[in-house]
């Protein structure tokens, strides 16, 4: 566990660290005075687990928001750091520029080569910075598609990571036609005639993750969310008050559980106890298993299956009635 | 192009006096009060600037398609509310009203028609329900529509206008630009042609979707057109937004938009496009066999 874990925790998890302390003071004076606490200590041990069970595993749609935006929590390059033995980075749209919020290249998993696509936040303000927080430009999704049509061409299967609050809301943004970009991307990414399997790491915020997220399998970590629009932009719209953000993270369904329930993902990866960040290691070594037993999957299957499969996936998403007395068929 | 921006000048006092609602309207344009039943029978075009205002599904379907040709499709497709969603209001109470003050069942309607010569599948949104905002019945809507266009070789033709996916329906609403994206995708790969006309407003994921797909984007003058809207973006970058930033016009200068065609125009432009890109069936010259 990174030193600055501690150093940034939530409202919900208070109790927790104030156990933590207690337990800290505890095994000091027991050094220094050297009197023996062993009884207390393990007390005070047992009181700490119970108290992470008891809030992480019953945790608030908006404390699962706060945990998938934890600043200490592993992004794409994390993962890819941990999971691949190779990783060639690629740069650049060929149109205008290098979008750093959005990267991708070549990497090797368990001598599988893949296309992996990532959205990739700064862990401080300085890289943070540069990948703009993780929302990217159109160049972003340019350079995602041509890397991705590249994997087409080359017959590498594709892995994209989502995490971004959104793609960018920005004056060159618009000026450059990010809904174009995005869109396009949607569209493509259909036709692609190799596996494509998306993993939602941190935040899936709205169509800047879907404009990565058009895959034949979409799994999740099991704080992060995936949503229509942030909880904080529905509050402001529908309660016209930002303070109903927890509320508006409740009515938006975003968790892990809700998106199964609704077959808007396939499948929920598990977190380690408090979050991906407590054990990213072991994080990883969830994901990397996960990614390669679909993709064995996929790579099992021919392109009409594949592409037949990734249409079926999205087609079959929606909820409506027709009206009584009418008989409707569907059109083909 | 017709002056959209132009702005009068003088504002007499006269003016400025209380508007009893329902009955006239006042130009964003150019500030003038107009009669409501006379902005109406001009397709909700200003007619002393020209200011296009938002116009209702039926009437834009009949100021398009031949009369007596269109056939509605899906018309009793309605919303369920599958989230339970719980806001200031609930979604039902929302539905009903919507409902109630544009007697349609949600915020697109489809169907197929004749244009000219053409017979075509036809999508148009209408602001008025709730802000034209795409759940499960719009996107099921549109891809019905567009598969039905690409199964009977037609060429599709949507009529935009959405503030964005629906919230109310949660990641499911945001689906629906996949979905409908999904189906443009075998459209296109069929070499069939599919037309968007943008209408202010178009936004969100409607523009981040089918909406920026088109082999042709056509957009009426003055639409505001965006990703995110103006407030947003404000808010985010904390500057001053450009001259006419999101408008047709801007976007046309900026390379989005083919043609940015007034709403009487529509019709023609449609019926000419459509010439080169499904001319009538007519054989097509063949090579002099080999004798």
């Amino acid at each position: 566990m990174p030193p600055t874990t501690r150093l940034i925790t939530y409202e919900f998890e208070k109790p927790i660290l104030e156990l933590e302390k207690k337990l800290e003071e505890l095994t000091r004076l027991a050094h220094e005075q050297k009197v023996n606490v062993r009884d207390q200590i393990s007390e005070i041990e047992k009181t700490i687990e119970e108290t992470k069970q008891r809030i992480y595993t019953d945790l608030s749609a908006w404390q699962r928001v706060q945990l998938a935006r934890h600043p200490v929590r592993p992004f794409t390059l994390d993962y890819i750091r941990a999971i691949a033995s190779d990783f060639t980075e690629l740069h650049g749209d060929r149109l205008y520029s290098d979008d750093k919020s959005l990267i991708g290249g070549f990497a090797t998993i368990e001598g599988q080569r893949v296309m992996v696509i990532g959205n990739q936040k700064g862990r401080d303000t300085k890289e943070n910075i540069m990948r703009n927080f993780g929302s990217a430009h159109p160049e972003g999704y340019r350079k995602a598609l041509r890397l991705m049509r590249m994997a087409d061409r080359f017959g590498l299967p594709i892995i994209t990571l989502i995490d971004t609050p959104g793609a960018y809301p920005g004056i060159g943004a618009e000026e450059r036609h990010i809904a174009e970009a995005i869109a396009v991307n949607l569209r493509e990414m259909m036709l692609l005639r190799v596996p494509i399997l998306s993993i939602v790491i941190g935040e899936g915020g709205s169509g800047g993750a879907l404009g990565i997220g058009i895959a034949n399998r979409v799994l999740i970590l099991e704080n992060a969310y995936y949503s229509v629009i942030s909880p904080e932009g529905c509050a402001a719209i529908l309660w016209k008050d930002r303070a109903a953000t927890p509320k508006a993270a409740a009515a938006l369904k975003l968790s892990a559980k809700h998106l199964i329930e609704l077959k808007l993902v396939d499948e929920i990866l598990p977190e380690p106890l408090g979050g991906a960040h407590r054990d990213a290691a072991k994080a990883a070594a969830t994901l990397k298993a996960a990614l390669l037993r679909h993709l064995r999957e996929l790579l099992a299957m021919s392109v009409e299956q594949l592409l037949e499969d990734r249409y079926a996936k999205f087609r079959a998403m929606g909820q409506f009635e027709i009206a009584e007395g009418i008989v409707q068929s569907q059109a083909e | 192009m017709t002056g959209v921006k132009k702005i009068k000048s003088q504002k007499s006092a006269a003016k400025r006096v209380e508007i009893p609602e329902g009955l006239w309207t006042k130009c964003k344009g150019c500030d003038e009060v107009i009669y409501n039943r006379e902005l109406d029978q001009n397709l909700r075009i200003c007619p002393k600037c020209g200011a296009h205002f938002p116009i209702g599904a039926w009437q834009r379907i009949a100021s398009l398609v031949e009369q007596g040709s269109f056939q509605e499709m899906d018309s009793e497709m309605i919303a369920v509310d599958l989230l339970k969603f719980t806001g200031v209001d609930s979604y039902p109470e929302k539905l009903k009203q919507s409902r109630e003050e544009t007697g349609l069942k949600d915020a697109v309607i489809t169907g197929v028609g004749d244009i000219g010569a053409h017979h075509i599948g036809l999508a148009v949104m209408d602001f008025r329900f709730m802000g034209a905002s795409m759940g499960s019945v719009v996107g099921e809507k549109i891809t019905r529509l567009i598969e039905r266009c690409t199964a009977e070789r037609l060429a599709c033709i949507i009529i935009n206008a959405s503030g964005g996916a629906r919230m109310q329906e949660g990641l499911m609403s945001l689906m629906q630009m996949a979905k409908t994206s999904a189906a443009l995708a075998r459209h296109a790969r069929a070499r069939l042609p599919y037309i968007s006309a943008l209408t202010h407003p178009t936004y969100a994921g409607v523009m981040a979707s089918y909406a920026s797909l088109g082999d042709l984007i056509i957009a009426e003058p003055g639409a505001m057109i965006g990703f995110a809207g103006p407030r947003v973006i404000k808010d985010t970058t904390q500057s001053e937004l450009p001259r006419g930033f999101q408008t047709a016009e801007f976007l046309l200068e900026r390379g989005l938009i083919d043609v940015v065609v007034p709403r009487k125009q529509l019709k023609a432009t449609l019926v000419r496009v459509l010439d080169y890109l499904m001319p009538p069936a007519n054989p097509a010259p063949q090579p002099a066999a080999a004798v």
